[in-house]
């Protein structure tokens, strides 16, 4: 077994770490008074020489990111929490946030003072309802102790922050939707460039940051650069939370350092496959990244060895399917997750996602064409980069990754008319049991009047 | 034109608005919606005049921003929303099963969200970020996790009884009403219980 490593998650076992005098008592806002005594321009050299990469999925450079915020424009600046946490499989926001709020509340605080913003906004997922009320709470005990408000522990900084619930709509995580949305307007993305480090909230320079890249700058000023780039690897350093969900045995966020092999994580901290079944497929970083498989398991969880290997690294959520589970059914239900999302802007996405549920549709009901399979990968080409955002980009993910490796299953769908891994055939309704004439008889249409009823 | 907001409220709205930097009070929009949703319990057209005329746009701005988002409810609502959730980590898990049985326990037609008898909105719900308890429900936004066919059945009954079922984390939130106040923002309407957070994620359970 590994030495478990316990950055983000140091303080998890306590339950009184909500609390800010617990968080104060174990070397809370230590980080924020290092940086205070800082120049902003020094804080953003520490972030840049612990090379810290986004964790909302493209892993940007962190300090980078903060060094092209500009100063003197005569606008205000605003820092942006992005807190919509909805990629499917992923909660490691969450739960960062509901058993360590000051954590990432201290991260935003040093964040904000090295862009010099005086106004944050946390934008919380709407579902959020109690994480929401945790933050609120430990909000107002920051202003209370001296943390936010005018003159933060007498540095002269001064830092509002506005907690801005959302209300249901996983395109808000995209970070120009997101700024539609707290703008007040529907949330759909914007053409880049301009960036919002220029022209962000209110066309002003603004920077958007995750919950779990803010969370992990507080041990970065305390600890310093180098001793961040002890865990992981050299491009890809510090420690990860990775979701794990689906068929394993312990489902739940595991900390460890990037470059972690897939195998570790999901075998030994998650407890390996449910009832020790086989593994079949696996994502790396939520839906939107292309399914791997057990071929896959020695890949380092890290952003460049997940590259190679031919997925993406994402929030690094990784969901779990078995040898009993039909890749067919599995990827219908994340495309009908897409049409549903989808803002509706482009037209590849809108009208992309929904024709892709119902052909996939058509192969699980066992009523699929030999045709169908070229159609789907048409459907591919035409949807990926050909959307204002990656969503429709996520949406291939599956599609394409699962007709690579199980094209075997789709066809088998197509040629036996029922699901060779689960044995359910037209209408998916369980086969009846040998001899039961009667449920035989009772079953849904047969698969040649699905066929004609779904054209 | 009918007010929705009652006097107090309307100062609840100031506030609200006070939020944002001056001239940018719509970014109070979605706030504003949930302060009117927790007066009717979902958003009529009275409740997107109203605000309307707090933000000074039109009423078809309003319900543009008002019908992007799910929890903004344009249609007659349950005292309590149930969400089930059925992407893939809880699908893999049975949440399938655990819809039917949401639906059959509360009453929902066939075609439709809504119980019969008014008390229950069942919506089959996107990924709720709490995949490690799969398969999820909330209840009014509140988690109830590693949900069965039996134990959302009686959930529903429960909720049905007017009892109030402690969730996975935190207090009983409340009714849909009372909901869409705390997503408002409403001072004093924060809940407390810390430290019921339970053991962390991918720690062994009892």
């Amino acid at each position: 077994m590994s030495e478990p490593v316990r950055v983000l998650t140091g303080r998890w076992g306590e339950p009184d770490t909500v609390w800010i005098d617990r968080y104060l008592e174990t070397g809370g806002y230590e980080g924020l008074r290092k940086a205070l005594a800082m120049s902003p321009g020094e804080v953003i050299e520490v972030v840049k020489a612990s090379g810290l990469r986004g964790r909302g999925g493209a892993g940007f450079p962190t300090g980078v990111k903060w060094s092209f915020v500009p100063q003197d424009t005569g606008k205000p600046t605003y820092l942006v929490v992005n807190f919509d946490e909805s990629e499917p499989g992923t909660f490691n926001n969450r739960e960062l946030v509901e058993r360590d709020p000051h954590q990432f509340l201290e991260g935003a605080i040093i964040a904000a003072y090295a862009v010099q913003s005086r106004t944050a906004f946390v934008y919380c997922r709407g579902e959020f309802l109690w994480p929401g009320q945790i933050l609120e709470r430990a909000v107002a005990e920051a202003y209370d102790r001296g943390f936010l408000g005018r003159n933060v522990l007498g540095s002269g900084f001064d830092l509002d922050v506005v907690i801005h619930r959302g209300a249901g709509a996983y395109i808000c995580g995209e970070e120009t939707a997101l700024l539609s949305s707290l703008e007040g307007f529907r949330g759909q993305p914007r053409l880049r460039p301009p960036f919002p480090a220029v022209e962000g909230l209110y066309a002003s320079p603004t920077l958007i940051n995750n919950v779990e890249t803010l969370s992990n700058v507080p041990h970065i000023l305390v600890n310093g650069p180098e001793w961040f780039r002890g865990f992981g690897s050299e491009k890809s350093p510090g420690t990860k939370l990775f979701s794990v969900s689906g068929k394993v045995e312990r489902p739940g966020n595991y900390e460890a350092p990037m470059g972690t092999p897939a195998r570790v994580v999901i075998e030994e901290m998650a407890g390996g496959v449910l009832g020790g079944r086989r593994l079949k497929a696996w994502t790396p970083g939520g839906s939107s990244t292309p399914f791997l498989t057990a071929e896959h398991l020695d890949v380092g969880l890290d952003f460049e060895s997940i590259q190679a290997a031919g997925s993406l690294l994402g929030t690094g959520a990784i969901m779990v399917c078995d040898e009993t589970d039909c890749m067919v059914e599995v990827t219908r239900r994340l495309l009908q997750f897409y049409a549903h999302e989808s803002c509706g802007k482009c037209t590849p996405c809108r009208e992309g996602t929904w024709w892709a549920v119902r052909v996939l549709g058509r192969i699980e009901a066992g009523a699929g064409r030999p045709e169908d399979l070229p159609l789907l990968e048409d459907q591919c080409s035409n949807m990926l980069f050909r959307g204002f955002c990656a969503l429709v980009d996520g949406a291939v993910s599956p599609m394409s990754s699962s007709l690579a490796y199980f094209r075997d299953e789709y066809e088998a769908h197509v040629r036996e008319h029922r699901c060779p891994v689960t044995g359910r055939g037209p209408g998916l309704l369980p086969e009846p049991e040998p001899g039961d004439e009667a449920a035989a008889a009772g079953a849904a249409p047969s698969w040649a009047d699905l066929a004609e009823e779904l054209g | 034109m009918r007010p929705v907001l009652p006097p107090e409220l309307l100062d609840e709205a100031e506030r609200i608005k006070a939020r944002y930097p001056a001239g940018r009070e719509r970014s109070a929009i979605m706030p504003l919606l949930y302060l009117v949703q927790s007066v009717e319990g979902c958003v009529t057209r009275e409740g997107l005049e109203e605000v309307a005329r707090l933000l000074d746009i039109t009423t078809a701005e309003v319900e543009a921003v008002a019908s992007f988002y799910t929890m903004i409810r344009l249609r007659p609502t349950g005292k309590h929303v149930v969400s089930v959730c059925t992407n893939l980590a809880c699908a893999l898990r049975g949440a399938g099963g655990v819809l039917e049985a949401a639906r059959r326990a509360a009453g929902v037609p066939a075609d439709g969200e809504l119980s019969r008898d008014g008390l229950f909105t069942v919506h089959e719900e996107e990924c709720l970020a709490a995949c490690d308890a799969a398969p999820v429900v909330t209840v009014n936004f509140a988690n109830y996790d590693r949900m069965t066919e039996a134990a959302v059945a009686e959930l529903i009954q429960a909720l049905r009884r007017g009892e109030e079922p402690p969730p996975a984390r935190g207090p009983f939130p409340g009714d849909f009403r009372r909901v869409s106040r705390l997503l408002a923002g409403v001072p004093g309407a924060a809940g407390s219980g810390a430290g019921t957070a339970g053991p962390p994620s991918g720690e062994p359970r009892t």
